[in-house]
């Protein structure tokens, strides 16, 4: 599935939801259900500071695609992360950096992609995209 | 002073208060909003928001400097703000009274200031552990500067300050106590007077950092005998930008200026220059004049009211609020001072505050969650945040009836 692909079924899945409450409860149920990162990657240097809630975020690089896994101590940022790793992971660098990942407005979360200091997801999206710059300049 | 404040949802003066507040009324995501983040700012009454539409409208000049008619009424009304603020602090002069940008400014006017004439290699300067970051890094910079040494008065697991440790710590090199009048994060009210007389007693002078004091309670400078008190005016129902630094004539006159330039000056020379008297000495180009006249009529809104009448009203929002926030399991209150001003911060258990303030927000209801800029604080108690609520006397009973619901809601949804 293509990363718009993805995003057009997260916005399909959330419309269902005719209120806030359902679509933060359905966030949080993602939080829950993001598979837990190992342990040996949540460093700090692993670490999105944001300046409420903390991400860690970490990469692996396998066969030309990037595979991400990550992590928050907030539990609707969590939410959010999970979203951004289902559509950016397991796709190609040139993909990644190009994503529009407009998504996050239509699901009526826009809040969330602020510039504001109260959560590390814009810098996590920033963090997410250099990664993928990083290992195209590698590879 | 008018009559006392009623109290909940009923149609007594409570809600005449809350009319004058044009922001009340508004929704937030699709609910009334409920305003409990007074301590970091707070709203704008009617006046306020007149005078200051009022100043461009039909008042707008510099101050200080011209001999046309609009230049020298803006200089008049400037003065009486200057006036105003003297007697809410019940300054013995008008020159007194520093305008700047608000308390962090206020600080740094003086730890730079003060320190370039006061302050050496191996001075001590005392701070408190429950500080807010602005009555820190100011002193931080400074003793990295200097070579001076910052010392911290310790606090008890319910935030109040060890006084005991406190005498222990001043001694003959120290040349600051700066110190907040209330905690913005605990809502501790500190026995300032004590602490001016046991610094006084060794000649040590203090600064009170009052940002968190001056809205919720009567602030007498000369019966506090204090050296230095800051205060901004945004959070006293007055305009962002504005603040209040008083200082001790003596202090005053002895200190050289912070920023040097427009104002300042009785006369200029490329070989050297005399510098006006205090207050233009630290006021250096042209003023935040609208602000000025904004916070004088803040603060004459807050007088009709009464502070003295504010503070019992906000008291029992204070009193309510905590009874009703302890009957939540897993909900712990940080900061239970004897005394304490209405400012109330907690943590849930498993929850994380950003998540709390999240939901709470899609209910209309403005609080704050994080560190509230008091990261050793944060430090001392083990924690990385709160939520805090913080009342003004606009607020409500049942405001925070729809608060406790809300929150008990946010708490089922994120567990």
């Amino acid at each position: 599935m293509s990363i718009e692909e993805t995003e057009q079924e997260i916005v399909e899945e959330f419309e269902l939801f005719d209120d806030w409450m359902g679509r933060y409860e359905h966030l949080i149920d993602l939080g829950k259900s993001l598979p837990l990162i190992d342990e040996k990657n949540k460093t700090n240097d692993k670490l999105i500071k944001g300046c409420q809630a903390q991400v860690w975020l970490h990469s692996d690089f396998k066969n030309g695609k990037i595979i991400y896994t990550a992590d928050s101590d907030a539990i609707i940022t969590k939410g959010m992360v999970a979203l951004m790793i289902r559509v950016l992971t397991n796709h190609t660098p040139d993909e990644i950096i190009n994503s529009k990942l407009d998504f996050v407005e239509k699901i009526g979360l826009i809040k969330h992609l602020s510039p504001t200091r109260s959560n590390g997801l814009v810098s996590m999206i920033k963090q997410m995209k250099l990664d993928a710059i990083a290992y195209k300049v590698k590879s | 002073m008018t009559e006392p404040i009623t109290t909940y949802k009923t149609s007594g003066n409570i809600e005449i208060i809350r009319a004058d507040f044009p922001i009340l009324s508004r929704k937030v995501n699709g609910k009334p909003l409920i305003y409990f983040d007074n301590g970091a700012t707070s709203q704008k009454p009617k006046s306020v928001i007149d005078a200051l539409d009022n100043y461009y409208s039909n008042q707008n000049a510099n101050i200080h400097r011209g001999v046309h008619t609009l230049s020298q009424e803006i200089t008049l009304d400037y003065e009486n703000a200057r006036t105003t603020i003297q007697k809410l602090l019940n300054a013995a002069y008008s020159h007194e009274i520093i305008f700047t940008k608000g308390t962090t400014d206020g600080i740094n006017l003086v730890a730079t200031s003060f320190g370039k004439r006061y302050v050496g290699l191996g001075d001590e300067i005392i701070v408190s552990a429950m500080e807010h970051h602005s009555n820190i890094l100011p002193w931080q910079q400074l003793c990295d500067e200097k070579g001076a040494i910052l010392k911290v008065i310790p606090i008890n697991d319910a935030g109040e300050l060890q006084l005991e440790e406190f005498k222990k710590l001043v001694n003959s090199k120290t040349k600051m106590v700066a110190i907040s009048h209330v905690s913005n994060t605990l809502g501790t009210i500190n026995p300032i007077k004590e602490i001016i007389k046991l610094a006084h007693a060794k000649n040590v002078p203090v600064l009170v950092d009052g940002a968190q004091a001056v809205p919720h309670t009567i602030v007498d400078v000369q019966e506090l005998d204090c050296d230095f008190y800051c205060f901004s005016g945004h959070k006293l129902f007055g305009p962002t930008g504005i603040g209040i630094l008083y200082g001790k004539e003596k202090w005053l006159n002895a200190m050289p200026p912070y920023q040097v330039g427009g104002g300042t000056i009785k006369t200029v020379s490329f070989e050297k220059t005399e510098y006006a008297d205090p207050p233009l000495k630290f006021e250096a180009g042209t003023p935040h004049i609208a602000g000025a006249i904004g916070l004088a009529a803040a603060i004459d809104y807050v007088n009709a009211i009464g502070l003295n009448t504010i503070a019992s009203y906000e008291y029992e929002l204070l009193t309510y609020a905590t009874e009703a926030l302890q009957k939540i399991d897993g909900l712990k209150i940080i900061g239970t001072a004897k005394q304490k001003a209405s400012v109330i911060s907690f943590i849930v258990d498993g929850l994380h505050p950003f998540d709390i303030g999240t939901i709470l927000d899609q209910l209309g209801i403005a609080v704050r969650t994080g560190h509230h800029c008091t990261q050793p604080l944060m430090a001392r108690y083990g924690i990385s945040g709160t939520v805090r609520v913080s009342f003004a006397f606009y607020n409500t009973k049942y405001e925070i009836d729809e608060f406790i619901e809300g929150l008990q809601r946010a708490i089922k949804m994120l567990k």
